[in-house]
């Protein structure tokens, strides 16, 4: 589904990605982990060519990642992104943030795209919130709003960049919850995440980052019990402590 | 201020105030429209087009707008042997030197803006034109309210200026009244008047434009 190959990204003299080898197959699940600065991000952001790649080839769904213009914008539009921080457009409301997608870029006609965009609403539990305006929902709600927003385009595969780092920790679970049930129809994801219970419970297959490199990847039941590298306990010893 | 002095001369200041709100209307939405692109031009993905207009905001911004009227009215048309109507090539000098500014304005409103809004929107699959259509520039419309309606202000205090070249506008007007009566303070004391009733006019009028528009 998602093939990379030597990927290296420079910013300038820094060398954030240094030849990342990755193949996400259809339906999978994989979450990728490391300490911060070691290049998740931009790997992620590499993917849909929201940056650049200096370097190394990416393949989506067996063809080449395109330079830019509307094969580009085609791919993208197969490639869910979900953020951080949400990136929900604050002028619409979120029935409207939903339909965006299907009626900018695919023409769908108003009426239909509003039944799509209730639907996706309803399937993260928000459809009571289609009139209301992003600044007047919580960061869980935003977020779910977010995910249906990229649902909304039927992607091939999501890609999540810590869905759930801006949350309080109260609002982490709903919004898990939601990743969970995409997880079980078989979307293939590709997650950041800091939520190892996630990892653990989720996953197919756990990356560990450190240092722009792929350290060491498995299950999730192998990476967390019993990992090969020292690097991967000392950071799985950090985080599991807190 | 006695009245009969109102009376014999505020009918010519008046007509006078009415080619200064023409003029400084005309050569405002040549400056909305032209600056709207030269904004977006600036930030262009296309750097050709992003230094171009680059250099004509610098220029604009860096050269007197009394040199500029002078050489669009008088300078251009006789080097071209062209007969151009003094008022349309003044509207068309303040045009040209509000859209630079006026460019500055929309190039700030859309930077101003999270990055995130325009990568959310390309990660949907639009393009760059969809992306700031729908999602970067109804946002920045907010953003650049205030500060259009500066600059609207700031014209139309500017078209005084036109004054030297011998178009009758408002201050042109209270300069003829004055030396005709003799009487310079009620003269230039009237026409500040009148521009004061245009500017707070316009600013009041753009502020319930912009709470209704927050009201969304
Ligand atoms: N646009 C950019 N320009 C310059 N440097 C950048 C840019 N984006 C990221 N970097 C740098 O690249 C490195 C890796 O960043 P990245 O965001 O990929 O890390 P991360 O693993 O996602 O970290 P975190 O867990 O904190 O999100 C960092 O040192 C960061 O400062
Ligand atoms: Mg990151």
């Amino acid at each position: 589904m998602i093939r990379i190959e030597g990927l290296h990204k420079r910013f300038g003299k820094l060398h954030v990605l240094k030849g990342i080898d990755l193949h996400v197959r259809p339906g999978e699940v994989v979450c990728i982990i490391g300490p911060s600065g070691s290049g998740k991000s931009t790997l992620l952001r590499c993917i849909n060519r929201l940056e650049e790649p200096t370097e190394g080839r990416i393949y989506i769904a067996g063809r080449p990642l395109p330079p830019g213009g509307r094969e580009l914008d085609q791919v993208r539009a197969e490639l869910g992104m979900v953020f951080q921080r949400f990136h929900l457009f604050p002028h619409m409301t979120a029935l409207e943030n939903v339909m965006s997608g299907p009626v900018i870029v695919k023409g769908m006609d108003r009426a239909a795209a509003r039944r799509l965009a209730l639907e996706l609403l309803a399937k993260v539990g928000l459809q009571d919130k289609a009139d209301a305006y992003p600044a007047q929902l919580s960061g869980g709600q935003q977020q779910r709003v977010a995910i249906a927003r990229a649902l909304a385009m039927e992607p091939k595969a999501m890609l999540f960049d810590e869905p759930t780092s801006a949350l309080d920790p109260e609002l982490v679970g709903e919004v898990l919850a939601v990743m969970k049930d995409l997880a079980r129809e078989g979307m293939t994801m590709v997650v950041v995440t800091h939520e190892m219970g996630f990892a653990r419970e989720v996953a197919d297959r756990v990356i560990f980052m450190d240092g722009g490199v792929i350290v060491e990847e498995g299950p999730p039941e192998v990476i967390f019990t019993s990992p090969r590298e020292e690097r991967t306990r000392a950071f799985l010893s950090k985080v599991l402590r807190v | 201020m006695p009245p009969d002095f109102l009376a014999q001369n505020l009918p010519l200041l008046l007509k006078g105030a009415g080619m200064t709100l023409r003029l400084a209307f005309l050569a405002f939405v040549i400056g909305l429209v032209l600056g709207t692109f030269v904004g977006l031009a600036r930030l262009s993905p296309w750097r050709p087009l992003a230094l171009l207009t680059t250099a004509y905001v610098e220029v604009l911004r860096g050269t007197p707008l009394m040199v500029q009227l002078l050489l669009i009215v008088f300078g251009i048309p006789q080097a071209l042997g062209l007969q151009v109507d003094e008022f349309r090539a003044a509207v068309v000098a303040f045009g040209i030197n509000s859209s630079a500014y006026v460019g500055e304005i929309v190039r700030a409103g859309i930077q101003s803006l999270d990055r995130g809004q325009m990568e959310a929107a390309r990660s949907l699959g639009m393009s760059y034109a969809q992306a700031m259509r729908w999602v970067i520039l109804p946002q920045a419309l907010r953003r650049v309210i205030p500060p259009l309606v500066n600059e609207g202000v700031t014209l139309l205090k500017e078209t005084s200026v036109v004054a030297m070249i011998a178009l009758t506008d408002l201050t042109r007007s209270a300069q003829l009244v004055a030396s005709r009566t003799y009487r310079p303070f009620p003269a230039y004391l009237t026409a500040a008047a009148i521009y004061f009733a245009m500017t707070f006019t316009f600013s009041r009028l753009a502020a319930l434009v912009e709470r209704r528009l927050r009201v969304e």
